[in-house]
């Protein structure tokens, strides 16, 4: 099997567009969650989200046709370009046909949807615009960034709710160990801040909504309210190692390992096994004991239920090295990104290898029993990282687990 | 659910009678081609102008939503230049503008 090399990393986020504001937001403990500003926050009860602030895609995508573009395929598209320009990676002829896209995205093109359906349902205006499909479908932002670069190895769409980003950095990273591409942009996308979508997260019972919108997250925290829609992009370039060496590429780290399960049981709670199954085979593919292992990006959403099942799969996953382990969720800064997440928090855990530096779980104040382990709490931690772990568990008991090392 | 044909106003752009309905036409096309109106003829062939399959759906939305009209398919199928696109507009509004007796 080849190995891969991560070359590239490139985020929009509500901590801002680009991994310099990412990190330094990271860093500082800074919440993205605000008050909504994409739609009239009077329509919902929760009006708060991690939205991506001052967005303006004329500025940031000069020249790209944004008519067909959803909000989506903008924000993935802003992230691919940071990641390619990172890598300093060049696609030509000699390498298009063994590059490929692999991209994540738990609802595609909502906003357009949503405008979609208020003009028909709401305005009686039985017009749709003709671009509605190509704007929405799921696999448009993996076209997007394919035709923008001239890739035309094997591209893909994958999407299994939270763990969207994690499953599509997973296969692309199988496609690249398997020898079916050299160069691979994965990544994950998603932009669904509507009223629609709040409300029936709302319906649902875990939103957070306290009176400060930056406290809203906190994971692991025995006061923890439930999780912050967000919204963002995520990207990583993986390549051949040995493809990358050759052209004397910057190894930012490998990604060496990944395990994808299934819990089989309900289509909300959370497992255990499968998820630890998860853990064990992305740390067996890699090559690391448990206590190899010095932090876990946490999937972390900041509900009673999700945190407390996790901190349980971490402790049987790796045993009592678990109580050593650095465990934090980004999340309680970046929100909840869905589709996007497993790329946002990998760059996350990329960039806290590159920095020494584990970014802290904000917004924890008090402990809980079933929540046990070293949460990193409200302050950034200097530890050297030579292996990681980033987990996504998603609706439905899908799980992905990547596991990362430092680059020699 | 289906929404009137009715004229929004008689604006005289909008009126196919009125000089101004050809400027209104190419001034459409211009914008979503991001070129000078000055550049269009109704000579100009969708060709020309870059206009493809995906573009030409595009218009025929924009026009439809500016004139608050339907174009029929087989009548969109015959918009291959900007004289047949104001021809075809003027085929549409010329018959909601004579209901029937």
């Amino acid at each position: 099997m080849r190995r891969v090399a991560i070359t590239g990393l490139g985020v929009v986020s509500a901590l801002g567009i680009g991994a310099t504001a990412f990190w330094d937001a990271l860093k500082h403990g800074r919440s993205g969650t605000r008050r909504i500003t994409l739609f009239d926050k009077s329509l919902v009860s929760v009006p708060i989200a991690a939205e991506v602030p001052d967005f303006d895609p004329e500025r940031e995508l000069p020249g790209a046709p944004l008519d067909i573009l959803d909000r989506f395929s903008q924000l993935a598209l802003v992230a691919a370009r940071e990641a390619v320009a990172d890598a300093a990676l060049v696609i030509d002829d000699s390498s298009r046909d063994r590059a490929g896209v692999s991209i994540g995205s738990g609802v595609g093109g909502a906003t357009t949807q949503d405008t979609l359906y208020r003009r028909y349902y709401s305005e009686h205006n039985a017009r749709p615009h003709p671009f509605s499909i190509p704007r929405t479908m799921y696999s448009a932002a993996a076209s997007h960034v394919g035709m923008t670069f001239g890739l035309r190895g094997p591209s893909i769409c994958i999407s299994t709710a939270c763990s969207s980003a994690g499953h599509s950095i997973g296969e692309a990273f199988d496609m690249i160990r398997g020898g079916r591409a050299d160069v691979m942009i994965a990544r994950g996308a998603d932009a669904r801040i509507t009223a629609p979508v709040i409300k029936v997260w709302e319906a649902m019972r875990v939103l957070a909504n306290p009176d400060d919108p930056a406290t809203a997250c906190r994971p692991f925290s025995a006061d923890r309210l439930g999780i912050v829609i967000g919204e963002g992009a995520g990207v990583l370039i993986l390549e051949d190692w040995d493809h990358a060496v050759a052209r004397g590429a910057r190894i930012l780290a490998e990604l060496a390992g990944y395990g994808a399960t299934s819990d089989a049981a309900h289509i909300t709670q959370p497992g255990i096994d499968a998820p630890v199954r998860a853990i064990r085979t992305a740390l067996e593919q890699a090559r690391l004991t448990p206590d190899a292992v010095q932090y876990v990006n946490a999937h972390g959403t900041g509900t009673p239920l999700n945190d407390s099942t996790e901190t349980a799969i971490i402790k049987k996953a790796f045993g009592a090295h678990a109580l050593r382990l650095a465990v934090s969720s980004t999340k309680s800064m970046h929100g909840h990104v869905m589709g996007a997440s497993g790329a946002i928090e990998l760059v996350a855990t990329i960039l806290a290898m590159q920095h020494d530096t584990v970014p802290p779980t904000i917004n924890y104040s008090v402990p809980d029993p079933d929540c046990d382990l070293d949460y990193v709490p409200n302050c950034a931690r200097a530890l050297r990282i030579d292996a990681a772990v980033s987990n996504s568990f998603a609706f439905g008991g899908l799980n992905a687990v990547l596991a990362v090392r430092r680059a020699h | 659910m289906t929404m009137p044909d009715t004229p929004q106003s008689d604006a005289p752009h909008l009126d196919p009678t009125n000089p101004a309905f050809e400027q209104t036409v190419i001034g459409i096309i211009a914008k979503k081609k991001k070129v000078d109106p000055a550049t269009i003829t109704e000579a100009s062939t969708f060709e020309q102008l870059g206009i493809d399959s995906l573009d030409g759906i595009d218009l025929v939305f924009t026009f439809e939503d500016e004139f608050n009209i339907s174009i029929p398919d087989q009548v969109v199928q015959k918009m291959k230049s900007v004289g047949q696109v104001m021809d075809a507009l003027r085929e549409v509004l010329a018959k909601r503008a004579t209901p029937p007796a």
